[in-house]
């Protein structure tokens, strides 16, 4: 490719960034916020109950808790509001374990239609899989780096 | 040099072939858009009454075809080739389409450029005499789509202000040889451009200078001037694509300030639709000529169109390779007399 071309492509890059329609950040922040806040409300109200009722300890309680998020966030993509709440709070529904569970819940519905061997179970994690792979990697090497620190 | 052909990418039909019936099917949310009375039929539940997204796809494909065969008063027998495409891996909607309907089938990929590459080799055929009746079509189904290039439709992620939003529906046109109008006289072939792009969320962009240099080259061969049009009309640039390619046009010194649309800006409206920057796929041109611009030719409110459908040439694998997004736009004049 010569120079001219180069420079044709950084010109029209540029042209291109300068017409895209910028997001709101402000606005998108806070529905992040707010919703990413209340389903963290809602875990803490259950995790309180839980820890009252069942009389479990702190984290016996944690684990309960996020298996019930976990159905909350499943059941609710499974009824098809996920992607609603999604589509209004971004990353505010992403982060949370909900947006785990949806994160594995939408691809398996999807790809239901090819099978349940090749498509929900081999299709189930497509999305959740990095996370996975990336997040046990790094506790792994965490660990590694704590044992030898304490020894 | 070809008798046909004039300039370097242009060839001019000796006998322009004519387009005697066409037929659009649409999905549910193109049928609570600004054109739905144009299309022939407004499909109640995108599954069409199949088991999945690509059947349904398919589906539509076939009764389209057969809807316009029949406007047209011939059989399906007397179809002498249907060339169709979609998006989809491997053609699976055209080529089960072309399955069920037993036609001699030519299978075309030019991702949403495919309705204008299927009209030029049609008029073609009917042109050099190897055909007496052909069918072009195309389809694109927004869940097929999504599934395969983009997220499950239940994910809670976020669209990009620049995506678009692939149209549910698929449309046919029937040629024949010249049989009054409207005629297609001009077909410019386009070349493969790519300008960097690597964003698959703003394709509208990456297809502008595809356009741009189709419409400049059609300009160049023809000696036409952007002003002897009625209307110059991309595929699916949406709103974004479409502003550029108007500037980059400008630019060059082409007057397209009150005869240039797109149909993926033409088929929703946006802000109340949630669709973004406008429509996209194979089906969005498709339904956008075969509904409401032919019938705009024939009530001879145009009366002379130049549409250009545009496509991305991407694909999942070249996309995750880091590749930039290659382009493409084919020309076809269509006029409604001659």
């Amino acid at each position: 490719m010569d120079n001219n071309q180069y420079q044709q492509k950084d010109k029209y890059q540029k042209l291109v960034e300068k017409r895209a329609p910028k997001p709101n950040y402000w606005k998108n922040g806070i529905w992040a916020f707010g919703i990413g806040g209340a389903i963290c409300v809602i875990g803490q109200c259950i995790h309180n109950k839980i820890e009252l009722i069942m009389n479990l300890s702190h984290l016996d309680a944690t684990n309960a808790t996020i298996l019930i998020m976990i159905l909350i966030g499943a059941l609710l993509t499974g009824l098809g509001f996920y992607d609603l709440i999604g589509k209004k709070a971004g990353a505010g529904s992403i982060i949370p374990i909900t947006g785990f569970a949806n994160s594995i819940v939408a691809p398996a519905m999807e790809f239901k239609r090819e099978g349940y061997v090749f498509g929900v179970a081999a299709r189930m994690f497509i999305l959740a899989g990095p996370v996975l792979v990336y997040g046990i990697t790094s506790s792994v090497i965490v660990g590694i780096i704590y044992y030898f620190y304490n020894s | 040099m070809a008798n046909n052909k004039i300039g370097i990418q242009t060839i001019k039909l000796t006998n322009p072939p004519s387009i005697i019936a066409a037929n659009a099917i649409v999905g549910p949310k193109e049928g609570k858009g600004p054109l739905a009375k144009n299309f022939d039929i407004v499909l109640e539940d995108d599954l069409y009454g199949e088991a999945s997204w690509e059947k349904a796809e398919s589906k539509m494909a076939i009764e389209t075809v057969k809807s316009a065969v029949l406007k047209a008063k011939v059989y399906l027998e007397d179809i002498d080739y249907f060339v169709a495409g979609d998006l989809l891996n491997q053609l699976m909607a055209s080529s089960f389409a072309a399955r069920e309907l037993q036609i001699p089938y030519f299978g075309l990929f030019g991702a949403c450029s495919t309705m204008t590459e299927a009209l030029s080799l049609a008029a073609m055929m009917v042109d050099g005499g190897y055909a007496d009746y052909v069918v072009a079509a195309t389809s694109s189904h927004f869940s097929a789509a999504e599934r395969q290039f983009r997220f499950p439709l239940e994910l809670g992620n976020q669209r990009p202000l620049t995506a678009q939003w692939t149209v549910t529906g698929a449309g046919a046109a029937v040629l024949t040889k010249n049989s009054g109008g409207p005629n297609i006289t001009h077909i410019t072939t386009g070349k493969v451009i790519d300008y960097g792009i690597t964003d698959a969320y703003n394709m509208g962009a990456a297809m502008a200078p595809a356009a741009v240099d189709t419409i400049k080259a059609h300009l160049r061969d023809t000696g036409f001037t952007s002003e002897s049009y009625d209307l110059i009309i991309t595929g699916d640039l949406g709103i974004i694509g479409m502003d550029i390619a108007k500037e980059m046009l400008v630019k060059e010194g082409i007057n397209v300030k009150n005869n240039f649309s797109d149909c993926g800006v033409e088929i929703f409206n946006h802000f109340e639709q949630d669709t973004h920057a406008g429509g996209s796929g194979c089906g969005c041109s498709a339904v956008v000529f075969c509904g409401y611009l032919y019938r705009l030719l024939k009530e001879k409110k145009i009366r002379k169109l130049l549409l250009v459908s545009t496509g991305a040439l991407l694909s999942p694998t070249s996309l995750h390779q880091g590749e930039s997004i290659p382009s493409i736009a084919h020309a076809v004049t269509i006029e409604s007399n001659l």
